[in-house]
């Protein structure tokens, strides 16, 4: 009884104040729509463009705490601008395009972190980097809630076409697949993730929530259906369990929350591995079993 | 007339990669699409499907045309299993937001069936043997529902008994009215076939197999052809383009 009591309490110590409470359901929401989008990232070979454009929102971020105006219209700016940059490094002669990619993203980093060092930056700053999931507004909560609404629509609604355009790209067309409109459709989601997202989890850790317990879910899926269902569970409990660790420890949540979600990756992999390694059982004639 | 083409030529914005395509598909046609590498064939698919223009020349198309790609363009570690594939063909027909009915599962269940993969309906499309992958494709093609299949290379990889399969597959199609252009580069194969069309950034000829001379295949595959003896084949003798031979 007395053990029940405690593991009660330790459960619930954590999500006694308002303010983690808030950040517990920032966590759930990311969870759900990063777990659910991170799976088409993965088969899409997304993931490089995923932490590409998280850091690349980083001036506008900081650009728009020194000015004062809403995070959300700073990042977006700074998507706008990384996506130009990007396309016209593109047509660089001999400049390829992951080599263009990155010229711009570390270009646009460093002028964030230059502009997050003048004397003029606002304290608290490193939130945008790192995260500051406990200091997340009702706003960002609605803004969350929003992000899952139309993350799980669209790709509901595009399911299909993704498995098409997934599985045979040059043959999309010939299915009534256009495979640029559906790229267009999967960066967008990626886009309106990664401003909502990066308020919570930061900058550098923002990627993990989208890739992480998607990689996970691949490992141990064979249907995209429930693939997608892992993918979020995953990032869920995983995110839950990083916030434990944050209270129980007093780590950075963000930084505990992608080191949580990492090590399930880690941990599905090396059951994975150790399942796969056993051996088979064989009939008395030698020949594996059936 | 499933389709009639007349002068057509074919190519990437304004540069033609084929010119003067005089064909002719009827119900129950089975044309063997002959020619090197780079010779026009996929261009001519492409221009039939209606993802390029024609460039001149005249193309009437009567019927929806389908096509059956080469399954190493497919991605086997996508978690899909073969009736998810078949089920791709009923994509073309729905708007933007609807999603695949029981009715279109069913048909694709259907197709499955018809081309002998009903017991691998729910097997991982990876997990099939190359043969049986192409035949899924061939199923995704009949759930689109196109009496004209556009086939490439699809006896390409296959063992002695997939090819014959799939080939029993082809004429069963064939005889319930479909029309079929098949890229393939087995001459001998393509004399049993009845009609052939001879490609290389031209017509070089399109009619009955006994059009396959040697000047004509010579033409076609640049004058790299060799004799071998092709008992196989229930003939004396067969020609191949020499880069065929060699492999």
């Amino acid at each position: 009884m007395h053990t029940s009591l405690a593991l009660l309490s330790w459960l619930t110590d954590p999500w006694q104040e308002p303010l983690t409470r808030r950040a517990l359901l920032e966590v759930v929401l990311l969870g759900v729509a990063g777990g659910a989008l991170g799976c088409w990232l993965v088969f899409f070979n997304l993931a490089y463009s995923a932490e590409s454009l998280a850091h690349a929102l980083l001036p506008g971020l900081v650009g728009a705490a020194l000015l004062g105006v809403p995070l959300l219209l700073g990042g977006a700016a700074g998507l706008l601008v990384a996506a130009v940059a990007v396309a016209v490094a593109g047509r660089i002669p001999g400049l390829d395009r992951d080599t263009a990619v990155a010229v711009v993203v570390t270009t646009l980093f460093g002028l964030g972190v230059l502009l997050a060092l003048t004397p003029a930056s606002p304290a608290g700053l490193q939130g945008l980097l790192f995260g500051d999931v406990l200091g997340v507004s009702d706003g960002d909560l609605v803004l969350a809630a929003v992000l899952v609404t139309v993350v799980l629509a669209a790709l509901w609604v595009t399911h299909d076409r993704l498995l098409v355009v997934g599985f045979d790209r040059l043959s999309a067309p010939g299915l009534g697949v256009r495979p640029l409109l559906v790229d267009v459709a999967l960066l967008a989601l990626l886009a309106g993730a990664l401003l909502v997202a990066v308020q919570g989890l930061g900058n550098l850790l923002v990627v993990a929530v989208l890739i992480a317990p998607a990689s996970a879910a691949r490992l141990v899926t064979r249907r995209m259906g429930p693939m997608l269902l892992t993918s979020g569970v995953i990032a869920v409990v995983a995110g839950v369990a990083g916030m434990y660790l944050s209270f129980y420890t007093g780590t950075a949540a963000g930084a505990s929350i992608a080191g949580v979600l990492v090590l399930a990756y880690v941990a599905v992999a090396a059951v994975r591995a150790a399942v796969r390694g056993r051996p088979r059982a064989r009939t008395p004639q030698g020949a594996p079993a059936v | 007339m499933l389709l009639a083409t007349a002068g057509l030529a074919c190519g990437y914005e304004a540069e033609p990669v084929l010119t003067g395509v005089d064909l002719e598909l009827r119900a129950g046609d089975q044309v063997a699409v002959l020619g090197p590498n780079g010779g026009g064939k996929t261009t001519l698919f492409r221009t039939l499907l209606g993802e390029l223009s024609p460039l001149d020349g005249a193309l009437e198309l009567h019927a929806r045309c389908a096509v059956v790609p080469q399954t190493e363009r497919s991605r086997l570690d996508f978690p899909v299993s073969a009736t998810d594939v078949a089920l791709m063909g009923a994509v073309s027909r729905l708007a933007w937001w609807r999603r695949p009915s029981r009715a279109d599962r069913r048909l694709a269940r259907a197709a499955l069936a018809l081309v002998g993969l009903a017991e691998h309906a729910d097997t991982t499309f990876g997990d099939l043997s190359g043969g049986q992958r192409q035949r899924v494709l061939v199923a995704r093609a009949l759930v689109q529902d196109a009496p004209i299949l556009l086939l490439d290379e699809p006896f390409t990889g296959l063992d002695a008994v997939s090819a014959d399969r799939l080939e029993a597959l082809l004429v069963s199609l064939t005889q319930e009215g479909r029309g079929l252009l098949i890229a393939t580069h087995d001459v001998a194969q393509a004399r049993q076939w009845g009609t052939v069309l001879c490609l290389n950034r031209r017509q070089i000829a399109f009619g009955r197999a006994d059009v396959l001379t040697r000047a004509v295949l010579e033409a076609t595959y640049g004058g790299e052809i060799v004799d071998i003896d092709c008992a196989v084949h229930g003939q004396d003798r067969a020609v191949l383009p020499a880069h065929h031979h060699e492999h």
